[in-house]
């Protein structure tokens, strides 16, 4: 295979064309006479110019150097890489869902709202809460849209509360929505087991509180144990519980964020239900809520009345449209296909089957890296890289031999309060033989950092470029192509 | 268990061996750390499973309860169009190593992600004229929003102007974005169909931070960017222009009439209507607003052989590693769709790409012109590319209701937004041939005849 690092750019030569219009069959309009003369471009835009087998073969040589699920073990703790099934790609692109207009009238797209209708309803049974929004691209927007019904839950009640509490494992996007709402973020310290420190958080719930942000199992992989009675601290100064869903893959069928205490949950559906990372996106993050929230949840909602299905925007107390339409409608489809694949049965093998998963392989790893929480964990563990650090091999190192091996490393340096960290999910849809083979690998590294860490410093040696100047692309950007530099580089090397 | 999901490896001999490692009997014995009273009793209340072709035959019966743009001509716009996608879009953004990939951020291997999103940044900023484009956002919308709160935190001033020539559906995510982040939005009325410029003009104070136009504007009318530019530059405030990425192929782009910040949605370029999402935002700025860009960027670099190479860059602005500092909370991107972006764009080309823009404003005019002979009248004063309003004796809904009786969705409604509900906005896309037109027409025609 010939490897092409070409940009499709330079690929480019005038006079191709990769596609096929018809040709007008109405009458001609010159722009000129219609539009006014500084509004008409003057530059056309430098769109490449390729035939439909060179847009083929490079976009193809583009997917070859890079690496999903399909290609390989995943393993990248709070991501939930499992696998993205082909029946929801099929479905998500049947005509009657990929080719129907948002603004059509609601008699025409009974079906579509009829899925939304009843992927809320599932969505709420699931986490235990009564009411569930769709309208969420991510889990971010879902906290977002879930921290502005907090404000107006307390707005309505006359209270102004300006903090909204989160515990120093949680994930930086938690922190950074506290801001973005407009709340003072705090930080609350875990105790030595990596849990939320009860005495801890009590010193900081006051009237001024308006939320605590927690996942659970936390980020550490380990299940909140006190969760009722950190519930109970935060009700009791009259505060909310927001569940950030990114770890939801343990608890399906087995508990919900409703039993726990939680009054908000926002689920990762392209963590949990399976639609595909994409590469960085698109997601949803749909947003479920008890009773007492309901009248802030955003507009419209999909409705039921009389056997039809209405999108219904008739809410004062809404906090309004968070997101265009009625969310990620492609991915929600997706979702939904999987959660009629699984059932209420399947769900809940799922949760077990990765909790098993992950358990085993930490006991499989314990022998080569400190394991530094020893309880049960539940889909996911945490290691630590200190004793390799100590002879002078760092986590990403290691990290980068992986790929030698075809795996995607775990995710490293987070949480941030483990050394050196790195965050192991197998989830529940690898087999065995795929996480002893991990294992192998893994001891392997360990014991070429004691025996040749040259080996691991210099990683990754297989993959088609070496490790990249980071400070370089962000001392210098270049953030895009320009056909002039190429052009001077091209004079410079003569 | 046995594997009897087919998503699910694991063997009762897998379970049993991995069981004897942790030396427990159970898997009930690996969930012993959740409270006795909060563990669910019995199974979750939804739908037993379904094996796959049975499940394939129900979606398809569900998806067949919606009327779809390839049996009915659709007429509706408003933000969402029916253009013609390549097929090699689909096929190309259908390669696994792209869709099952997570976030490139081990570059080794995300090489193929990051440099398609690199060259997708290049087209948008050709496009738009502008420096630099990140990597796409949830959509055009929620860009609106988060164009305005960069405006505002990097003006350090209080308010924001938005035209009521901006999707309504944009103003509405505006102004719940705004109140989180404690700015104030304030409108500005319409002059016909475009924006009032002597109104825009006393609406102007020290402290606006930015105006905010579409382009086309929401009725399908060309707004004079250079003259709304002169407007905000007076006091100092950000031109943030929201622009149809299509219509830019023929429209002079916005970096070149003075737009500090352009945004927009890429779905009229190789992405489906999908009731309206997933789409792909995306957000393009002036050099001097680099590093307060939201969402992820690429860069190119090289490794340590000089090899060119790509990388997330300028991460020091995102949430992760800013926390509560950050400047936006947002994580993900649409890539998948910025993807399918950049090889419907790489597919058009510079030619198609104006050649598709041509056959949006030719039907449109067409249709335009053609409602005009049958004595209805176009409600635009300004030119327009590719949608238009037209004023209909009857209702919208009605006129509508006839045309779906004749297989035809019809236009959009503006009374809700806007009050008129006689008045209804009709885009005519390159995907509507002249015999759909003119059946639009004539049934638009007997439809009033009829009634009166």
């Amino acid at each position: 295979m010939v490897e092409s690092n070409e940009l499709i750019f330079e690929v480019s030569q005038p006079g191709r064309v990769g596609s096929s219009l018809p040709v007008s069959d109405v009458d001609k309009v010159d722009i000129h006479e219609k539009f006014p003369e500084h509004l008409i471009r003057d530059t056309p835009a430098e769109l490449p110019e390729v035939s439909e087998l060179q847009l083929v073969r490079h976009y193809t040589a583009l997917s070859n150097k890079n690496h999903g699920i399909d290609n390989g073990f995943y393993p990248l703790g709070s991501c939930t890489m499992k696998y993205n099934p082909k029946i929801n790609e099929d479905v998500a692109r049947f005509e009657g869902f990929s080719r129907i207009h948002p603004y059509q009238p609601g008699e025409t797209v009974q079906g579509a709202l009829q899925l939304l209708y009843e992927l809320q309803e599932e969505l709420a049974e699931i986490t235990g809460m009564d009411a569930v929004t769709l309208q969420p691209s991510a889990g971010a927007q879902g906290e977002w849209t879930g921290l502005m019904m907090v404000r107006a839950y307390h707005e309505q009640k006359g209270e102004t509360r300006t903090k909204v509490l989160v515990p120093d494992s949680a994930h930086g996007t938690n922190p950074a929505t506290a801001t973005v709402a407009g709340y003072k973020a705090v930080t609350i310290p875990s105790n030595k087991d990596g849990l939320v420190d009860l005495e801890e958080l009590k010193k900081h719930v006051d009237s001024d509180t308006a939320a605590l942000m927690l996942t659970n199992p936390n980020t550490l992989g380990l299940f909140e144990k006190e969760i009722v009675e950190i519930a109970n601290v935060v009700h009791e100064a009259g505060g909310l519980l927001y569940y950030d869903g990114a770890n939801a893959n343990a608890i399906l069928g087995k508990t919900t964020p409703g039993k726990m205490g939680f009054d908000i949950v926002h689920l990762n559906l392209h963590k949990t239900f399976t639609t595909p990372h994409g590469g960085g996106g698109p997601g949803a993050g749909p947003v479920g809520v008890k009773e007492k929230l309901i009248p802030y949840l955003p507009i419209p909602r999909i409705e039921k009345a009389n056997g039809t299905y209405v999108l219904n925007s008739n809410y004062p107390l809404s906090i309004g449209r968070v997101k265009g339409y009625y969310g990620n409608f492609g991915i929600l489809v997706r979702a939904y296909t999987y959660i009629r694949t699984m059932g209420p049965d399947g769900l809940r093998q799922v949760s077990e089957s990765a909790v098993l998963h992950a358990n085993y392989l930490r006991k499989k790893l314990e022998p080569y890296f400190e394991a530094p929480y020893s309880q049960i964990c539940k889909h996911e563990f945490v290691l630590s890289g200190s004793r390799q650090k100590k002879l002078g091999v760092r986590t990403l190192d290691m990290a980068k031999r992986l790929l030698d091996f075809g795996y995607h490393p775990p995710t490293i340096y987070f949480p941030l309060n483990v050394e050196e960290c790195m965050m192991i999910e197998p989830t529940e849809t690898e087999s065995k033989e795929t996480m002893d083979a991990f294992a192998d690998v893994m001891a392997q590294i360990s014991k070429e950092v004691e025996e040749n860490p040259d080996m691991v410093l210099s990683a990754p040696h297989t993959t088609v470029i070496g490790r990249l100047d980071e400070v370089q692309a962000a001392r210098q950007p270049v953030l895009r192509y320009k056909k002039e530099e190429s052009a001077e580089k091209e004079l410079v090397k003569a | 268990m046995t594997a009897t999901f087919r998503y699910l490896p694991d063997t009762e001999k897998d379970q049993k061996e991995m069981l004897s490692l942790l030396n427990v009997h159970s898997i009930d014995d690996l969930f012993e750390d959740i409270p006795v009273d909060i563990r669910l009793e019995g199974e979750l209340n939804i739908p037993k499973a379904d094996p796959e072709p049975i499940l394939l035959k129900k979606m398809s019966q569900l998806a067949g309860k919606n009327k779809h743009a390839n049996h009915y001509p659709i007429f509706l716009g408003a933000g969402t169009y029916d253009h013609y996608i390549p097929s090699v879009v689909n096929h190309m953004i259908s390669r696994s190593e792209f869709y099952t990939a997570y976030t490139p951020y081990q570059p080794e291997i995300s090489q193929g992600e990051l440099q398609a999103i690199f060259e997708f940044q290049t087209m948008v900023c050709e496009l738009t004229g502008m420096d630099v484009a990140n990597s796409s956002m949830y959509d055009g919308f929620t860009s609106l929003a988060e164009a305005a709160s960069l405006a505002v935190a990097s003006t350090r001033r209080s308010k924001v102007l938005v035209s009521k020539g901006v999707h309504p559906e944009s103003r509405s995510i505006l102004n719940t974005v705004a109140r989180g982040q404690g700015y104030s939005v304030e409108e500005v009325n319409l002059a016909a169909e475009t924006t009032d410029l002597e109104r825009l003009q006393e609406q102007m104070e020290k402290d606006t931070a930015a105006v905010i136009v579409q382009y086309p504007n929401f009725f399908g009318s060309i707004e004079d960017i250079k003259e709304i530019k002169k407007i905000a530059a007076e006091k100092g405030a950000l031109l943030v222009v929201s622009a149809n990425p299509l219509a830019l192929a023929l429209l002079q782009a916005p970096g070149k009439l003075g737009a500090d910040i352009v945004i927009g949605d890429m779905q009229p370029l190789g992405i489906p209507m999908a009731f309206g999402g997933p789409h792909c935002g995306y957000f393009a700025v002036n050099k001097k607003f680099m590093r307060k860009v939201p969402g992820r960027i690429v860069g190119q670099t090289s490794d340590e052989q000089g090899k060119r190479g790509f990388v997330l860059t300028l991460q020091a602005r995102e949430q992760h590693i800013r926390r509560d500092k950050a400047s936006s909370n947002i994580c993900s991107n649409q890539a998948l769709n910025a993807l399918a972006s950049a090889v419907c764009m790489s597919a058009l080309g510079k030619q198609g790409i104006r050649h598709m823009a041509q056959l949006n404003l030719e039907k449109a005019n067409y249709m335009a012109k053609l409602l005009e002979e049958k004595g209805f009248s176009v409600v635009n004063k300004s030119a327009f590319f590719n949608e238009f309003i037209v004023e209909l004796p009857i209702s919208v809904k009605e006129a509508n209701a006839a045309l779906f009786d004749a297989g035809i969705i019809g236009g959009y409604d503006l009374g809700t937004d806007y009050g008129s509900y006689n008045h209804m906005l009709v885009a005519v896309t390159d995907q509507r041939t002249k015999e759909e037109i003119d059946q639009f027409a004539e049934v638009l025609e007997a439809v009033v005849n009829g009634r009166v």
